[in-house]
């Protein structure tokens, strides 16, 4: 295979930068990899537990606003309610805005790249005000310690982390014949147990049908989650009997192993194998990618009992993942990211940002380029396909950034004849080149540059 | 004045455009039919039995003592308008607004706006976030649309279009503003990558079209001096009426369909001044987009479509909580308005829905259904297998001219 440091920058990083040095060979970027995060040590995100404000504490604050309607406290607890949304929003912002940090001044941008890409394959969506805060601390907390590790662990992860459960509704799934479900009259919501088939372990076309996700449903009850008790397992929710999903059957102890017994097993299925090697090599390399190299990522996927580190090198590995031919294109938050990594942003330039710039220059822009800040339409999380990137509007929103917005990050703009070089490295077209020197102002050629195919494709 | 006038009129704008090819207006073939239709997604749940209030069930005032506040507008059979919708008697009037009572989509019981969203928006019986727009599936199942003929406007994600049939989405606070020489080298730089030039010059065709439309207005603005009240003021961006105005300005192209959203309606305390805002800046929006459209306004079916209805009995905080059944509120020449339609299901406490809603007697989406056949023809299996799996089509319920 033919390494190409460029390609690896950019295909399987967060791209190029005139400080940073591209990684030099796959072994290089495996040993990152696996190495300390240093990224998320200069750029800590706090967890979902450690995190303030808590959801219990906006809980809290919420209840107690209602109880305080029309009478003399009612002022005193609008103002911690006021309080409390002001700190969630300024963590929230801190918290993207070190994830914008980390991929600009990272070395180890593989790692950036897989949190992203991890992260929208367990999309979570916050759905109501008080959780938009806590999206990040759940990437922290559940994908990104795993994506160098093995996949079944993060899929434990997932399904325990109280983002999870509060989106895709495990909180409100009793079991039927439950002492809870009897006493309520209530019953199964298989939300969860249908996404993490369907979406998250074997695929849609991994051979589960109505029955397999009606019992995973079943299986999942008793696991739940609430601001005050935190995730639990509540034997008294749990659907009495045994479960069988995909042919395995599950004894009937109502505890939190049967769970992750199962989990355990779906992780590791060939079916599983399949669908996260193909949807992995879409992410990184095409949209319909070389079937060999699927095939490889899928068998090292099953020989290793899911161990990400060895399927992220068997794509390495491959020489089809670094074909000349670059077929993705940038979603608009990696686009921002190698952007402001191109021209050379500082990391304490970017946590400086008060609101209004986060707005105006992160926020909004995203906004314009299709790509609401953590907010995809469904659990399947964000498309793949360029076209769906590279509409009128979105082009529009990331021509109309490039020109503007840059130059508030950088004391100086780079001189564009060099920039091309910087930014796209030795494919640079000779049009691109050209049009750089041509510019009248060093912002219009480094915005143009940015908006060039050549660069916005990896 | 017009478009074609204005172009040939040689003003300066003309001129410096015209030298670039990234002018020449993208071919675009007109939708297959004439008629316009328009769906705004009134996110947050409006309050139906506050738009429309039921001054006649007797059961109603009790629920409502302190939203029965007497300044609603009376309109036909004892029944009142919210006063926030003052703006648009005259269309009532004039048999062009109206209102259809006691509808829902088919989402129940979880009375979660994310859910009931995602029901509405993608015309299914349960939540799905991954089947798709209604309006999507429409398009896709209907030969000679292009890009061109379905438009979300606005920042929203409107979930409602997203799906593989081809639309565009544009917000009118693009502002897509360069020098004439960085427009030249973008020429160039995406010349010879198809798909990002073609959507660079669709995108800067747009961004023209409505420089060129704010370029007519101000020149119109010079031509009429004995009448400068009659100008309408220039949007503020990102506004409602921006959007509106945006919207117009495609409808009277090629464009068919449209979306945006219009928020506001989770009025769980204080409902009265919350929601009057909320109805005035729809009652604004709906005639911005009737001004836009001017003729064009006969041929046009608005639709304001919510996740679900409120509770019928007013809460401790002066609002109203989560609930089922609503009211949809339509508006535009292409229909039959000035009546409130739909069967009235009654206020008592056995008549509501769990003891607690408005209960739907009707499905909001079998009236979408025999709009969009009314107005496009489209056939019954396909509105009831294709755009909304599941949904008995019933009678019209009267909304059709």
């Amino acid at each position: 295979m033919i390494f190409d440091p460029t390609i690896a920058a950019t295909r399987f990083g967060t791209g190029l930068s005139p400080v940073i040095e591209p990684p030099w060979d796959v072994a290089a970027m495996i040993s990152r990899l696996y190495g300390p995060d240093d990224a998320a040590l200069r750029h800590p995100i706090l967890g979902f537990d450690a995190i303030t404000p808590s959801l219990l504490q906006i809980q809290t604050a919420n209840r107690d606003r209602r109880q305080a309607k029309g009478t003399p406290l009612d002022e005193a607890a609008i103002e911690v309610v006021r309080q409390l949304s002001k700190d969630a929003a300024d963590v929230r912002r801190h918290n993207i805005l070190s994830t914008v940090a980390r991929g600009v001044v990272t070395q180890d941008g593989l790692r950036e790249r897989l949190t992203s890409f991890w992260a929208d394959h367990f999309t979570v969506i916050a759905r109501n005000l008080a959780l938009l805060h806590l999206v990040q601390p759940y990437i922290e907390d559940a994908i990104r310690p795993h994506v160098a590790g093995r996949f079944g662990d993060m899929v434990k992860a997932v399904v325990t982390h109280p983002m999870m459960l509060l989106y895709l509704e495990q909180n409100r799934s009793i079991g039927p014949n439950s002492p809870q479900g009897l006493r309520l009259d209530r019953g199964l919501n298989e939300n969860l147990g249908r996404e993490l088939l369907e979406l998250h372990l074997v695929g849609v076309s991994g051979g589960y049908d109505q029955a397999d996700v009606t019992q995973m449903a079943e299986l999942l009850t008793g696991l739940t989650y609430s601001a005050n008790e935190g995730v639990t397992y509540k034997p008294r929710w749990s659907e009495p009997g045994a479960e069988v999903v995909m042919g395995r059957r599950y004894g009937d102890a109502a505890d939190l192993t049967t769970v992750t017994s199962a989990l355990d097993d779906l992780s590791v299925r060939p079916e599983t194998a399949a669908h996260i090697a193909f949807k992995m090599a879409v992410h990184f390399v095409s949209d319909a990618p070389d079937t060999d190299l699927v095939a490889s990522m899928s068998r090292t996927f099953t020989d290793t009992g899911g161990d990400l580190l060895a399927v992220t090198a068997a794509m390495l590995d491959h020489p089809a993942a670094w074909t000349p031919d670059r077929m993705k294109v940038r979603r608009p938050d990696l686009f921002i990211t190698a952007s402001l990594r191109a021209i050379g942003t500082r990391a304490d330039r970017i946590m400086a940002m008060g609101p209004r710039d986060y707005n105006r220059h992160i926020a909004a822009p995203l906004n314009l380029m299709g790509q609401p800040l953590e907010s995809p339409i469904g659990p399947d999380g964000w498309a793949e396909e360029a076209a769906a990137w590279i509409t009128p509007q979105g082009l529009a929103g990331r021509i109309s950034w490039a020109l503007r917005s840059p130059q508030t990050f950088v004391d100086t703009m780079p001189d564009p004849r060099t920039f091309v070089w910087t930014a796209v490295g030795p494919v640079a077209p000779p049009e691109l080149i050209v049009a750089a020197s041509a510019a009248e102002s060093d912002a219009d050629g480094v915005g143009l540059t940015l908006t060039s195919p050549a660069f916005q494709r990896i | 004045m017009d478009r074609r006038k204005f172009l040939l009129g040689g003003a300066t704008l003309g001129c410096s455009l015209a030298a670039s090819p990234f002018l020449t207006p993208v071919a675009l073939a007109s939708g297959p039919w004439d008629n316009r239709l328009v769906v705004i997604v009134l996110r947050g749940a409006m309050d139906g039995l506050d738009a429309a209030r039921p001054l006649f069930d007797r059961d109603y005032a009790s629920l409502r003592p302190n939203l029965n506040d007497g300044k609603g507008i009376p309109v036909a059979n004892d029944w009142a308008l919210h006063p926030g919708l003052k703006p648009l008697i005259p269309l009532w009037k004039a048999g062009e607004m109206g209102v259809l009572h006691a509808v829902s989509t088919p989402y129940r019981d979880g009375r979660s706006h994310f859910d009931g969203q995602e029901v509405l928006e993608a015309g299914t019986l349960r939540p799905d976030g991954t089947a798709g727009g209604w309006l999507n599936r429409m398009i896709g199942a209907v030969p000679g649309m292009t890009a061109e003929t379905a438009y979300a406007v606005g920042q929203e994600r409107m979930a409602i279009l997203s799906g593989p049939a081809p639309h565009l989405r544009w917000s009118p606070d693009v502002q897509l503003e360069m020098s004439p020489q960085v427009r030249r080298l973008l020429e160039m730089t995406l010349h010879d990558d198809a798909m990002f030039r073609d959507a660079a010059l669709q995108a800067v065709s747009i961004a023209n079209s409505l420089s060129l439309d704010a370029a007519m207005q101000a020149a119109a603005a010079e031509d009429a001096e004995e009448a400068p009240s009659m100008m309408m003021a220039a949007p503020k961006p990102g506004s409602y009426a921006a959007i509106a105005q945006f919207a117009a300005s495609r409808l009277r192209e090629d464009t068919r369909i449209a979306s945006f959203s219009v928020n506001g309606w989770d009025t769980h305390d204080n409902q009265t001044p919350h929601l009057t805002q909320s109805m005035t800046r729809l009652s604004e929006t709906i005639l911005t987009l009737r001004d836009g459209l001017g003729p064009v306004w006969d041929k046009t079916a608005v639709l304001c479509l919510t996740e679900f209805g409120r509770t019928a009995r007013e809460n401790g905080t002066k609002g109203t909580d989560h609930g089922t059944g609503g009211a949809m509120i339509y508006a535009g020449g292409a229909l039959r308005g000035g009546q409130i339609a739909g069967k009235w299901p009654g206020l008592a406490e056995a008549d509501l829905y769990e003891r607690r809603d408005l209960m739907p007697t009707g499905d909001v989406r079998a009236a979408a259904g025999w709009i969009m056949r009314g107005l496009f023809g489209l056939e019954a299996s396909l509105i009831a297998q294709t755009i909304f799996p599941g949904l008995d089509l019933g009678t019209e319920p009267g909304l059709l001219l």
